[in-house]
């Protein structure tokens, strides 16, 4: 079935509940994917992917509690996240927990992730919206400005040097953010139809 | 710029999806697989399954069908009826839904909402409201009332809720979105209840979504530009191609409405 049976392709259980979707989306692409929270197949990956859906303070308690942050933090093969899997990616994360209070994320791209400023828009954002800025990262090969993906949140992360395509709901946020090994979309690549699993395709074949 | 949803509804009892009038009379319309990947490659925004048999009859429902929708589709996907407890819901959300949509028990405990919202997140909590037009309540000014047990002709009742107190109750509970079934409207396809829509927006913050009586186009382009919801839910026009997708979301395009094209 797989179109390249030597790569080895792991999801991180991050025991959110998005696992099989995330699964699902890559296997109808022809893939073979596991879904494991155990150190040394998540370290031996060839790619990984860090899903989530929920909150940041939920889902750090999951990783801490399974003794994964060193194991995150130390992967070089390429890591792409997804949604709130993005934001478990960047220092810290404001969901979840009291105003002024800030839970600590992965830190492995530095930015902070914050209330999504919709103005007068309602939130959580949700449905399908355009990317505003597409930069030329290799995950976006074949993707464009106006092109439409799925997105849920009510955070986001800001714009930052990080920040590898943008998108506009009341001001703009990252769409994705990306540093070194790491990349995150904001966006359900798993959930975006035939654009978001060129996405997930692109990654898997880069 | 976020684009408003089209949501084909399916109705499903016993692992096929079916069809009544004002959810009555229901007749088969055919296989819930192949019917959600047609659904999802003709350019629907979002799917809505609904297992109307699930609340009124106090049974265990076999869900295995939500992880082979799971499997085929790659849009986002809400699963509704008898999502009792957390556990209920945990298990729809494993098997790879987005969202979970609670309506009779969330009337029968009320704090539900906030327990799954803090779970699994406000996004996918979805509340769906069955509301009816009473035109004898309120000393025979009329008034919308909320029903539960809609699923089963013979055990729908009215409860204590006045629409428009439910709508603020849920979201303060921590509902992330709400599909307002409007029962007057609901198979007749006379047309959306933007009437009750335009007043349940005033009083809704998280996203909402129009359900009951589209029959034509100008249904769907009336309801966005008039009643502001973000989405619109639609079955029999669907189901029976009285609609195409592709038609409809020109049209709407064509009317300024923001619409995702496929």
């Amino acid at each position: 079935m797989s179109e390249n049976p030597q790569a080895n392709f792991v999801i991180v259980d991050t025991g959110c509940a998005n696992l099989a979707s995330v699964k699902f989306a890559v296997e109808r692409l022809g893939f073979a994917i596991t879904i494991s929270d155990d150190i040394n197949v998540i370290k031996s990956a060839d790619k990984v992917i860090l899903p989530g859906v929920g909150s940041a303070r939920h889902a750090m308690e999951n990783i801490r509690a399974k003794g994964l942050v060193a194991t995150l933090q130390q992967l070089t093969q390429p890591v792409l996240g997804f949604c709130l899997g993005m934001q478990l990616m960047a220092r810290t994360s404001a969901e979840g927990v009291g105003k002024d209070e800030v839970v600590e994320c992965l830190g492995l791209i530095p930015t902070d992730v914050r209330p999504l400023e919709a103005k007068t828009l309602r939130l959580p954002h949700m449905g399908w919206n355009t990317l505003t800025q597409v930069s030329d990262h290799a995950i976006f090969a074949g993707i464009k400005v106006d092109d439409y993906f799925y997105f849920v949140h009510s955070f986001a992360a800001p714009i930052s040097e990080y920040t590898v395509a943008r998108c506009h709901y009341g001001s703009e946020f990252s769409a994705a953010i990306a540093k070194d090994n790491f990349i995150g979309c904001q966006f359900h690549p798993e959930r975006s139809s035939a654009l978001g699993s060129k996405i997930i395709k692109n990654f898997l074949e880069m | 710029m976020l684009a408003k949803r089209i949501i084909p509804c399916l109705d499903v009892r016993d692992g096929k999806v079916v069809k009544g009038v004002q959810f009555r009379n229901h007749e088969i319309i055919g296989d819930i697989v192949p019917l959600a990947q047609k659904y999802a490659q003709a350019g629907a925004d979002e799917l809505v399954f609904y297992d109307i048999t699930a609340s009124s009859d106090d049974r265990v429902v076999d869900k295995s069908w939500v992880s082979r929708i799971a499997q085929v589709i790659d849009i986002p996907f809400c699963v509704a009826g008898g999502i009792k407890t957390e556990e209920d819901a945990k298990q729809i959300l494993m098997m790879g839904a987005d969202k979970i949509s609670i309506n009779s028990p969330a009337l029968r405990d009320p704090s539900l909402i906030s327990r799954l919202a803090d779970i699994f997140g406000q996004q996918c909590i979805v509340v769906g409201v069955d509301s009816f037009f009473n035109q004898d309540a309120n000393n025979g000014a009329g008034e919308y009332q909320v029903y539960q047990f809609t699923g089963d002709e013979t055990r729908t009742q009215k409860t204590k809720w006045r629409t428009l107190d439910w709508i603020q109750e849920v979201q303060r509970l921590g509902a992330g979105e709400i599909v307002l079934n409007c029962m007057n409207q609901d198979g007749v396809r006379q047309g959306y209840d933007i009437k009750q829509l335009s007043q349940v927006r005033k009083l809704c913050n998280v996203p909402l979504i129009a359900s009951g009586g589209a029959g034509e186009i100008s249904h769907f382009v009336d309801v966005f530009q008039q009643a502001d919801v973000d989405g619109a839910l639609a079955a029999s026009v669907f189901h029976k191609a009285i609609i195409a997708m592709d038609e409809l979301k020109q049209t709407l395009k064509n009317e300024k409405v923001e619409i995702r094209l496929c």
